[in-house]
This record gives structure tokens, C-alpha cells and sequence, in this order.
């Protein structure tokens, strides 16, 4: 199969930016001194990298829609849905993504879930690793803007869990609150079939979070935003950020790092805290992708001012509108942290928190050739899925030159 | 019926340190290169060496090669040695060492490099395979080395025969402990074979350049062009070879006569003059045909009649 070279790059391999060059075959990240000695190929192809950046392409593993398109609304056009978002992601650096369905029915789940496939990313989008449920196993308190009527308790806990959901074959991963009733049931279960168990929409105390993390949970949705107030004396489920009762670094958590959904000091802290569990997330809904301006989305009138999205008529917030490498710019001007810590956060984490690290997350030698060019102010100047240029921003396409 | 007229002369040329040696040497094999003119019926064939000192000349060329002042693309290569049982993976491999030195940044063709496999199973037929191929090549034009404390050239180690050719060799004990900081300070992971071109083999070649640069070095150097031709300082061998550059740092000089260093010092013009000089037109008429030979004041290489 032809191998392409890409020369004149720094890529982020062992928690670096090395300047070395990037070897593809057959859509996989290829180990070129084998091919050189063993294979006795030289490449097929080439590519000037003009000095990008190159790191794993993005892995968002909470966002609700996008483009005009919902994923728990739109439950009659999930196909379509999935299609506008996964390809407008690409433009994002983002090459693989949980379609999230927040609380809702079992109805609705039983008719979207099947459409949400688990598929490879390509020409057409972002890959899909599967869906995020968030919900409706969560806290009435803390339900932010998942509708109420639908939020429910886990009469059985994993029991209940299937008979919500229905087939959990496309679920790579669920939120529910650890307080509940028989959540740890439900944990248990939901781990034992390979799903990742994330905590959030929480009311509960940092007891409740570590029972469920015994239980096998290992994630945390949208730290600090539908949860516990962090507070000195009890600090909720944000005090697992430094829990000795678990193996801490298998503890991962999203945050939201749009500028807005938390406040740079939270954003330090956490950072600070746990840097290595930190996963960028844009929990992103519908009008994302869309210009300034009025639109209509579903039932509502959303009017989308620079960076943030409002209810028309109000200043209420209706959502983070972030796109991914804006989250890893806005990450790395809070948190001050370095490029290499802002791009393993929002590939490297997510990929192993999803426990997918040997096909996705890093650059290695055998893994997905998925991977975003970057300039040194991290703005994607192309995007690759499975080694093919399936994104480039305007004038910055790369060249792939045959070798003579 | 063309004369050959063969000057043999041995050639030190005496830098200020380990950076100059890097950049002369570089320079020369650039230079060698683009003379010999080589192209798709005629390769030129660079014998090569790995250790600490050839890794600035290896810089070096990758400079040059990305400069456009070189390209590999008719250039064929043999290094000199390569340890017995060590993976070709292994990060201490010389695969592994120029690969990532050289090969990886440079245009040479897979199919050109030629390196010894120290994992196969018959290791004197590897051997045997690898004298064919060299000669298969139409024998090395340039062999690139540098020598140990002990005066050994590859893995020729003292007391080995000068006439020897590719073979296996068991290490000696300075050896081992030397490497030893390669792998983790553990002896027993330490390689104590090692397949080595021998003496005669590298004798072979059109010419010889050997690197020298530091104290340690000083006496093996005294030992090879001061002394005699001794099988216990193997690379005594080349002061018989027709070729051979010797190029050093003043570190490496400490331990020769002063009147010894004078003379090659005094020839510093002479030996940047093979640096910078353009390569006379009647050379590249006659082309492989004949082996020059360099005069004593190094006026350029004189091709002779034919």
C-alpha cells in the first residue's frame, strides 16, 4: 500500500512536540524503520507540513448537536443530524465524538438509539465512538436544562437502566447521579458491558461519588457546572479531584472551557488539582456552527452574539456554542498551561478515559492515522481521518507530492 | 595503454577541535561525492562507521543535504559493524543509530543501504553474504571510521589479524563495560558478539578517512602513524593503504612528536584545498576509469592519458 511521509512538522509523540516526520499506511501511523529496513519501500508520497503542529485528532465525548441540529430534539432526523455535525466537526480538528442525548423518554431513546451507530470517521465526518447518555438518572436539583417531567429514578438500578434504554449496543457512555437509589448497581452494570459511567447532574456528597467510582465509574460530566457547590467543609463530588480512596489516575472528567462555562480561577484549579484527568469538552448545542444572528432551533429563538448563545428576549445562556480548538485556545489562556498539556487534553485524556488508546488519542506507531495540523497558535489548518485530508481551511491545503 | 601513477600518501589533517573535524569530514565526503559524479550505472559506495565522533559528521551532511548541496540518490552504503543478537529495533542497534543519525533525514534509497544482520541464524554465511555485496557494489570508494582508546578499527579489535574480513567478533571486556552505559548500566544486557568487517576489508577500499577528536584517542593515534604497522593497534593497518585521511582534533594530537604535528600543520593550506577545490573538467571525461593519485603538494587530482 503507498505510504506517505509528512515532512516538516512537529508531532506530539511521548508528551512532547518532537520535530519528526509522520509515516502513513493503509490509514494507520506506520513505524518508518521498519519500512525502511525490513520492507526496503521508500514513500509514495510526501507532504510539506509547513512547520505545523501535529497532534491526535480531538475526541469531544459531550456535545448535543450543532449546526442547527439536536441529537435529543430532532429524534425523526438523527441520521441527518449526525451527518451536518459529524462533517461540520471536522473543521474543529475533531476526528471522533459521543453524540449526546440528554433526559429524555424511553420512547425517544428507543427510537434514536439504534440510529446512533458507532461508525469510522471519513470524508463525510467525525468518526462516531458511540452515544453519551446524560441522563435520566440524574438529580432534580441539578438538572440544569434537561426537562424535569422526564427525569427518573433507578427503581431497580441496572435493571431499570435497560428497560429505560432499551439496546445499549451504541452507548459508549452514561451520566447519572451517584446518589440515587441503586446507582451502584447500575454503575456495576453499565461497566460490566464496556460502557464508561460518568457522574454528574449531582446532588450528592463526595461519599456518593467514591462509592460509585468503587462501583467502577470513572468519569465526571462537566466538572463544577449540575453538581454540589464546591464548599470547605463538604465538597461534593468535586472533592474526588484528590480522593486517596481511589486509583486516582483513573479518574477523568470533562470541563467546559468556553471562556464562560466556568470561570478561568475553577478552570486553574481543577487543572492544578488533576491535570492529568482533565478532558476538554464543548457540551455544545444546536445553534453551534451558526452565524451571528437569530435563529430558530426546535421551539426556541436562540440569538448568538460573538461567543455565546441567548434565549432571544433574555441574557439566559442556552448552551455552550464552543467549538473544540476554540475550548483548547481558551484552555491554554486560563489554565497557562503548555500546548502539548492543552492538546493531550482533548485527545489523549478523552481517548483513555474511553479506554481506546491503542487506535485513538496518540500518534504511535499502529495507531488510527487520524490527526489535525495546526498552527503554533493552535488554529486547525486541516484535518486527517484514517491518513486522508478530509478538512482543509481556506488556502491552507496540504500537497500530497508523489515521489519520483 | 593508460599509466597509473599511484602516490601513496598518508594525509593527517590536524583541526582545532571536535566541530571542525565534523564539518571538514562532512565536507570532503560531500565534496568526494559530487566529483566521483555518480548516477544510476555508477554508485558511489561510502563505507561508514557509528560511535560518538562520526554522529557530528552525520550532522553535518544532513545539513548539507537539506541545504541542497547533496543528494544520496545514487549513493550506496555499508557500515562497518553491527552487535550479534540485538533486535534491529532495539534503540541501541546500529541499525537503530543510523537510521536515526542519517538515513531518516537524507533522499537514500532503502534498497542502497546495506547494514550487517546480527539476528540471523548463520552468522558466517551473513558474513560471506555481505564481503559478496560489497564486491557485487564494484568495491567501496570511501570508507569512513574512527578508531577505539585501544587503536581498533570496527570491532578489530587488538590482535586481530590485518588481513582479516567480515566476521564475528567476541568483545573484549573494555568493551563491554564501555557500552554498558548504553543499557542501563547492566553488563548482562550488554552485547558481547558483534559482526565486523575485518582489516582487509576496509583495506580494500579506493580510500580511507578516519576521524580521531579527543584526549582518550591520543595515543592509539601515535600508535597508528607513529609506530609501526602492529597487529595490536589494528588501524596501523591503513599507514599501507594507498589513501588514507586521518583527520583529528588537537586533543588527539597530544601524545605526538612536536615535530610530527609541525609538518601536518604546515600542510593546512594544502588539506583546505581539498575542501574548496573545483574538480577539473578532464576528470569527469575519464570517469571511473583511472585511480588518482594526489601529489605531495596536492595540486588536484591529474587523471592520466589514455
Amino acid at each position: 500500500m503507498p505510504v506517505t511521509q509528512f515532512k516538516n512538522c512537529r508531532i506530539l509523540r511521548d508528551h512532547e512536540l518532537v520535530r519528526e516526520d509522520l509515516w502513513v499506511e493503509n490509514g494507520r501511523i506506520i513505524n518508518p524503520e521498519e519500512l525502511f529496513y525490513v520492507q526496503k519501500r521508500p514513500p509514495a508520497f510526501q507532504v510539506d507540513c509547513r512547520g505545523s503542529i501535529v497532534a491526535p485528532g480531538f475526541i469531544d465525548v459531550q456535545i448535543n448537536g450543532g449546526f442547527g441540529y439536536d441529537f435529543s430534539f430532532d429524534e425523526d432526523k438523527t441520521e441527518e443530524a449526525v451527518s451536518v455535525v459529524a462533517r461540520g466537526l471536522l473543521a474543529h480538528g475533531v476526528t471522533s465524538f459521543l453524540p449526546t442525548v440528554i433526559t429524555s423518554t424511553p420512547e425517544t431513546y428507543r427510537k434514536v438509539l439504534p440510529r446512533l451507530n458507532k461508525r469510522p470517521g471519513g470524508e463525510d465526518g467525525a468518526g462516531v465512538l458511540g452515544a453519551h447518555l446524560e441522563g435520566p438518572f440524574i438529580s432534580r436539583e441539578k438538572k440544569g436544562a434537561h426537562p424535569v417531567q422526564h427525569i427518573r429514578p433507578l427503581e431497580k438500578g441496572f435493571e431499570t437502566v435497560k428497560e429505560v434504554y432499551g439496546c445499549l449496543d451504541n452507548v459508549a457512555m452514561v451520566t447519572l447521579a451517584p446518589e440515587l437509589e441503586n446507582a451502584c448497581d447500575a454503575v456495576e452494570g453499565l461497566t460490566e458491558r464496556g460502557i464508561v459511567v460518568s457522574t454528574g447532574h449531582s446532588a450528592g456528597s463526595i461519599m456518593d461519588g467514591e462509592r460509585a467510582f468503587k462501583s467502577g465509574a470513572r468519569f465526571m460530566t462537566h466538572l463544577f457546572n449540575a453538581m454540589t457547590k464546591f464548599h470547605h467543609r463538604d465538597p461534593g463530588i468535586i472533592g474526588m479531584l484528590t480522593s486517596k480512596r481511589l486509583p486516582l489516575h483513573e479518574l477523568y472528567y470533562g470541563i467546559i472551557s468556553d471562556g464562560i462555562h466556568t470561570h478561568p480561577a475553577a478552570l486553574r484549579i481543577a487543572y492544578k488539582t488533576h491535570p492529568n484527568g482533565l478532558c476538554l469538552v464543548t457540551d455544545a448545542v444546536a445553534p453551534m456552527g451558526l452565524g451571528s444572528g437569530r435563529h430558530h432551533i426546535g421551539d426556541m429563538d436562540v440569538v448568538i452574539e460573538g461567543e455565546r448563545a441567548l434565549i432571544e428576549g433574555t441574557d439566559t445562556l442556552c448552551g455552550s456554542i464552543v467549538t473544540m480548538d476554540g475550548c483548547i485556545r481558551h484552555f491554554m489562556h486560563s489554565a497557562r498551561c503548555t500546548t502539548v498539556e492543552a492538546l493531550e487534553a482533548a485527545s489523549l485524556h478523552p481517548a483513555t478515559a474511553l479506554g481506546i488508546t491503542a487506535q485513538k488519542g496518540t500518534l504511535e506507531y499502529g495507531s488510527d492515522a487520524d490527526f489535525v495540523m495546526l498552527s503554533d497558535d493552535v488554529f486547525v489548518r486541516a484535518t486527517y481521518i484514517a491518513g486522508r485530508q478530509v478538512f482543509a481551511a481556506p488556502g491552507q491545503a496540504f500537497i500530497h507530492e508523489p515521489v519520483q | 595503454m593508460p599509466v597509473v601513477i599511484r602516490i601513496h600518501i598518508m594525509r593527517l589533517v590536524i583541526l582545532d577541535n571536535a566541530n571542525q573535524v565534523a564539518d571538514w569530514s562532512a565536507r570532503y565526503i560531500v565534496k568526494r561525492i559530487r566529483d566521483f559524479n555518480p548516477g544510476p550505472d555508477r554508485y558511489f559506495v561510502l563505507g561508514l562507521p557509528t560511535g560518538g565522533t562520526p554522529a557530528g559528521t552525520y550532522k553535518k551532511l544532513v545539513e548539507h543535504y537539506k541545504e541542497g548541496n547533496i543528494s544520496f540518490k545514487y549513493v550506496k552504503t555499508f557500515n562497518m559493524d553491527e552487535y550479534v543478537g540485538l533486535p534491529r529495533d532495539h534503540p541501541e542497534s546500529y541499525h537503530s543509530y543510523m537510521w536515526n543519525h542519517l538515513f531518516k533525514h537524507i533522499d537514500i534509497h532503502p534498497e542502497n543501504v546495506n547494514l550487517l544482520d546480527g539476528t540471523c541464524s548463520d552468522l558466517e554465511a551473513e558474513c560471506a553474504r555481505y564481503e559478496a555485496k560489497i564486491a557485487e557494489a564494484g568495491g567501496i570508494e570511501l570508507f569512513m571510521g574512527g578508531i577505539g582508546p585501544d587503536g581498533h578499527v570496527a570491532f578489530n579489535e587488538p590482535g586481530s589479524s590485518l588481513v582479516s574480513r567480515t566476521r564475528v567478533k567476541t568483545l573484549n571486556q573494555d568493551t563491554i563495560q564501555a557500552n554498558a552505559r548504553f543499557f542501563d548500566n547492566d553488563i548482562s544486557k550488554v552485547p558481547t558478539r558483534a559482526l565486523t568487517v575485518g582489516v582487509g576489508t576496509v583495506m580494500d577500499a579506493n580510500e580511507v578517512l578516519i576521524l580521531i577528536t579527543g584526549q582518550h584517542k591520543a595515543y592509539a593515534l601515535h600508535q597508528a602513524i607513529e609506530e609501526g604497522v602492529n597487529h595490536m593497534w589494528t588501524v596501523s593497518a591503513f599507514q599501507q593503504h594507498p589513501k588514507t585521511i586521518m583527520v583529528c582534533d588537537e586533543d588527539a594530537t597530544l601524545e605526538l612528536k612536536v615535530k610530527t604535528v609541525k609538518y601536518f600543520k604546515s600542510l593546512h593550506q594544502v588539506h583546505q584545498r581539498l575542501i574548496e577545490e573545483e574538480v577539473c573538467s578532464s576528470d569527469k571525461a575519464h570517469g571511473n576509469a583511472t585511480r588518482n593519485g594526489y601529489t605531495a603538494s596536492g595540486h588536484g587530482d591529474k587523471a592520466t592519458g589514455s
